[in-house]
């Protein structure tokens, strides 16, 4: 995971300071004086060679300095921690709902195997899948807020005007954020359940008479729940990534509107910090799927 | 961190070889003979490629005839419902909405061509080295892979137009880079399994050098897996470009794209809805013809997933 961590730092650096030629005529503008561009070069450190810019960046990030906000003049890292505030609970409710809809769903539709109950709640995934989330999100606005009124149509409060309110303000952007993995998980949930399903235990449980609902929820399920656990341990890391498009849609102060912003405003050191560490956050989240996956499942070895 | 068992394409199917239904003499005969016939037997597959044509064809069409100009504006015609003149409304601009949405097909399919090339292109060649070669240079690749995968097509896009200016070539970029570790690891996984098999040892004894066993001998054989991945990415990248050009780090006004419409119509959503609904509808029916295509293909390439 360790070299992993390192490429993902590498390729950050890559991208933002050596493919671009010279960082700092891109955070001034082309017409910045040439003085102006020499003081941010040699505050940014770039007059030193590229891999000792490299080593000095990436052993500060580690330590947890990201650098500083051009814009708000403030270290990168605090920034993000607040708005991880907004970004954090809409990535977990979403993951919440995500499961909580998902795994009945499949396990419906195995248990009604080649039956109309199955085709219903695949076709059903089927459009989770297509409908992109951000569009469902504006679709989602038009109904509750624009037609009925029942939510406001985006913005977020913060949490001092009381947890119930807040949490209001994240249902929409949440449901719209988990629907397309909803769908995956819940075809993930029905296959791997099918699978189970046809092995000889679950013959030998019917065959002695265990009520259905035990084979299904005791027998199979249990066992059905390590593929799903490990396709919904990565799914966590795409919802953060999604969440950035979702807070678009519904104007919440989050990572996604911090970088975006901050494109705008040519702030290289903020956009640098929020990539590195969702990219990192993914890289850890799936190596800690695979670790639990092996726990889970004592059949695989990790050499 | 070692070997990582990523889940890779969600099987949608059971799997399991003890239920393949015995193929009677007539069943061997349609499968080798009119896999065309059989094919167009299969509901999924039938469906989705009948959707898929008609992206295909609108997108044609496009190129040659549009009912209006869809870069035409006209103050007059601003934010109106469905007509006669304009049958899906027009947007706020008053471009006619028909005629831009036939046209977002045709930068939907070069997004989903371009960036599924991307990712097939250097994904397979990364997997191949490594299922071949092996030993650190296969570490070393993996190790990459899995941090590549740590940038999902957002991230990447977020990155690098924080450097250069937005636009579509950048996004096909994020996109296909953001294939490359699943292309990778399927090429990888069907080189380790064939690379000691006894028609590859028999081609070494016959004194083939590496390059010919690798693209002669072994690539042949795991095209069907990639051609069933390339047709689940498709989608997944023309979802992925209607996302990012909805940020505004895609394709940039005033080219039409169905993301970058719904960009534009969210600030009219409660005088306008129309313009919101159709172009989101153009995405969602688009990939769903080319999942169910892709769904289909999988059933039709490789029994052993039936679903």
């Amino acid at each position: 995971m360790l070299l992993t961590l390192l490429f993902v730092s590498l390729l950050v650096f890559v991208v933002v300071r050596v493919l671009p030629g010279d960082p700092a005529l891109i955070m001034l503008g082309i017409e910045a004086s040439p003085d102006a561009v020499a003081r941010m070069r040699e505050a940014l450190g770039l007059d030193r060679p590229v891999p000792v810019q490299y080593a000095e960046w990436a052993s500060r990030a580690v330590l947890g300095d990201l650098g500083r906000s051009i814009q708000y003049d403030v270290p990168v890292a605090g920034l993000i921690a607040s708005r991880l505030s907004v970004t954090l609970p809409l990535t977990i409710m979403a993951a919440a709902l995500m499961v909580m809809a998902a795994i009945p769903l499949g396990v419906f539709a195995a248990t009604r195997h080649r039956r109309w109950g199955d085709y219903a709640a695949m076709t059903l995934s089927q459009l989770g899948i297509a409908v992109p989330g951000f569009w469902a999100g504006l679709l989602l606005i038009l109904l509750f807020s624009v037609k009925l009124g029942w939510f406001q149509a985006g913005g977020f409060d913060g949490w001092g005007q009381g947890v119930g309110r807040a949490l209001k303000s994240l249902l929409l952007p949440a449901i719209a954020l988990g629907l397309f993995q909803f769908a995956v998980l819940a075809r993930t949930t029905r296959s791997a359940l099918l699978e189970v399903l046809r092995e000889e235990y679950v013959k030998t449980a019917r065959a002695k008479g265990v009520a259905e609902r035990a084979v299904i929820f005791r027998h199979a399920l249990k066992n059905a729940m390590i593929p799903i656990l490990t396709v919904a341990g990565v799914q966590l890391g795409q919802l953060m990534a999604g969440s950035i498009i979702l807070e678009s849609v519904f104007y919440l102060p989050g990572l996604g509107r911090l970088a975006l912003g901050a494109i705008s405003a040519r702030d290289l050191p903020v956009v640098q910090g929020v990539v590195l560490s969702v990219a990192s956050a993914i890289v850890v989240i799936n190596a800690a799927v695979d670790i639990l996956y092996g726990m889970l499942d004592p059949r695989i070895r990790y050499e | 961190m070692n070997e990582t068992p990523h889940p890779g394409p969600l099987p949608t199917g059971e799997r399991g070889s003890d239920r393949l239904p015995l193929l009677s003499r007539e069943g061997v005969e349609a499968r080798v003979r009119r896999p065309w016939r059989r094919a167009l037997k299969h509901v999924t597959f039938t469906v989705g490629l009948a959707i898929t044509a008609l992206l295909l064809l609108t997108a044609a069409l496009s190129l040659g005839y549009t009912p209006r100009d869809p870069l035409e504006m006209s103050m007059e015609a601003r934010l109106q419902v469905p007509s006669v003149a304009h049958p899906l409304g027009t947007d706020q601009f008053g471009r006619d909405l028909l005629s831009r949405i036939m046209v977002g097909a045709v930068t939907a399919i070069l997004v989903g061509v371009i960036a599924v090339g991307i990712g097939v292109g250097f994904g397979v060649l990364l997997g191949m080295l490594s299922g071949y070669f092996g030993g650190w240079l296969d570490e070393i690749f993996m190790r990459l892979m899995d941090a590549v995968q740590g940038f999902p097509a957002i991230l990447s896009a977020l990155l690098i137009t924080a450097v250069f200016k937005p636009g579509l070539a950048i996004t096909m970029v994020a996109i296909g880079v953001s294939f490359l570790p699943i292309f990778a690891r399927l090429t990888r996984a069907a080189f380790l399994e064939l690379r000691d098999r006894e028609f590859v040892l028999a081609a070494r004894a016959l004194g083939a050098g590496d390059a010919a066993i690798i693209g002669r001998h072994i690539l042949p054989n795991t095209l069907a897996p990639l051609i069933v991945q390339a047709s689940i990415s498709f989608p997944v990248a023309i979802l992925a470009e209607a996302a990012l050009s909805y940020l505004g780090l895609g394709t940039q006004p005033p080219n039409p794209s169905w993301g970058l419409m719904l960009r534009e119509s969210q600030a009219f959503l409660g005088m306008s809805p129309w313009f919101a609904v159709f172009p989101g509808t153009a995405i969602a029916l688009t990939v769903l013809g080319l999942n169910l295509l892709g769904d289909g293909l999988r059933d039709l390439l490789d029994p052993k997933m039936m679903s």
